[in-house]
């Protein structure tokens, strides 16, 4: 078949229309907050004093920082779907969520005294938030992933770890909610490993899923 | 000059996502002479037959043409798609290549015409089931219309036209795995 053959048949395929990729990152970040809030409802619930805690400085903090992170990979993937698309800038706004974090963890290292850190960033249940968090988000990543399949992402392993970013700052904005360590200390450490998982799980998954 | 194919080439292909195939033709047509320079300046040994990579984009520009806005540039597009598939063909002959973005630049605007050559006309059709093989073959080959190849089947027009399209699918993934 000469490129002519080709053409021919493409030109006879025009009116076949897919998808535009704006619907189905709308139908993607809705089903994806579903999943997420499905396992994080029937898995754990928010803590009891949820609604009350959102006066304290700390507790707000949590969401704060996941959902910049989530935000700022929403951007950066959104453009990762389509060749050509600058990527530059959107990539250093990746850093507002780690960066208010690290000014989180520098104002709680002031106003807590030293012998407390140790026992701030250990907390009370570092194990159920390296468990949950990964497992708010593996539904969500996979959403993600079937949306980059939809798309064309030129970096398929960079595409994957964004993806992964995003669907780990949801979950870990649902996580926060029941999540009883505040400390940005415990955050720093916990919600960053569990999220930085989800992050290499798509940066492995994407290149062999999306192919195009 | 660059800008004038910019402008063109997008005015085309809104025309093409709005339905005029013969615009469409024209698009692809021009992006084929693109894309064969683009392939052939970065192909400099064997193992890598520059006209399967520029068939390889098309395919690809046809089935993830979603993926461009309509107010976006389109040859940044383009050569993206065209670099990404590149990178890819080599990959699969087992070398490692870096294709620099800014090298595009350079194959900017120099069309050039595909040569004849001794191209098994139904390799890219082999892998396809029966019913999509002789739909594609009609229409591209042979050159029928839609509704033509319907007659010709049997079949009503929508059934050829998704056979035209799983078809079409198919041989991108088959790409992809040779």
């Amino acid at each position: 078949m000469d490129t002519q053959d080709l053409i021919r048949a493409m030109t006879a395929d025009t009116g076949r229309r897919a998808l535009p990729l704006g619907t189905a990152w709308r139908v993607a970040m809705g089903l994806a907050l579903v999943l997420a809030g499905a396992v994080f409802a029937v898995a754990l619930g928010p803590r009891p004093d949820a609604l009350a805690s959102l006066e304290t400085a700390r507790f707000v903090f949590k969401f704060v920082v996941t959902l910049a992170l989530a935000a700022s990979a929403f951007v950066l993937l959104r453009r990762l779907v389509r060749p050509g698309e600058e990527t530059r800038a959107p990539l250093g706004w990746l850093l507002a969520g780690p960066l208010l974090l690290i000014a989180g963890v520098g104002l709680e290292l002031l106003a807590v005294p030293e012998s407390d850190w140790a026992q701030r960033l250990v907390g009370v249940n570092a194990r159920v938030c390296l468990t949950f968090i990964p497992l708010i988000g593996a539904a969500p990543l996979l959403v993600f992933l079937a949306v980059l399949r939809h798309g064309a992402p030129t970096r398929p392993a960079l595409a994957g770890a964004v993806a992964g970013l995003l669907a780990g700052g949801m979950a870990g904005a649902f996580y926060a909610a029941h999540c009883p360590d505040d400390s940005p200390l415990f955050v720093a450490t916990w919600y960053s490993l569990a999220i930085a998982g989800l992050a290499v799980a798509g940066a492995v998954l994407a290149p062999r899923l999306v192919r195009w | 000059m660059n800008g004038r194919n910019e402008g063109e080439l997008a005015d085309l292909l809104r025309a093409a996502l709005a339905g005029d195939e013969r615009r469409y033709a024209m698009f692809l047509d021009r992006v084929a002479g693109l894309v064969r320079a683009y392939a052939r300046g970065k192909i400099t040994h064997g193992g890598v037959d520059a006209e399967d990579v520029v068939q390889e984009v098309l395919l690809a520009i046809h089935l993830k043409r979603h993926t461009w806005l309509p107010q976006a540039p389109v040859l940044p597009w383009v050569y993206a798609i065209a670099r990404f598939k590149l990178i890819d063909a080599f990959r699969r002959r087992g070398r490692r290549v870096e294709i620099d973005v800014e090298d595009i630049a350079e194959t900017f605007a120099q069309p050039e015409v595909e040569t004849v050559s001794a191209r098994d006309i139904g390799r890219a059709l082999d892998g396809l089931a029966p019913t999509q093989r002789s739909v594609v073959a009609a229409i591209s080959v042979e050159g029928r219309s839609v509704e033509e190849t319907a007659r010709i089947f049997a079949m009503t027009e929508a059934a050829v036209r998704v056979a035209l399209h799983r078809g079409l699918t198919a041989i991108a993934r088959r790409f992809g795995r040779e």
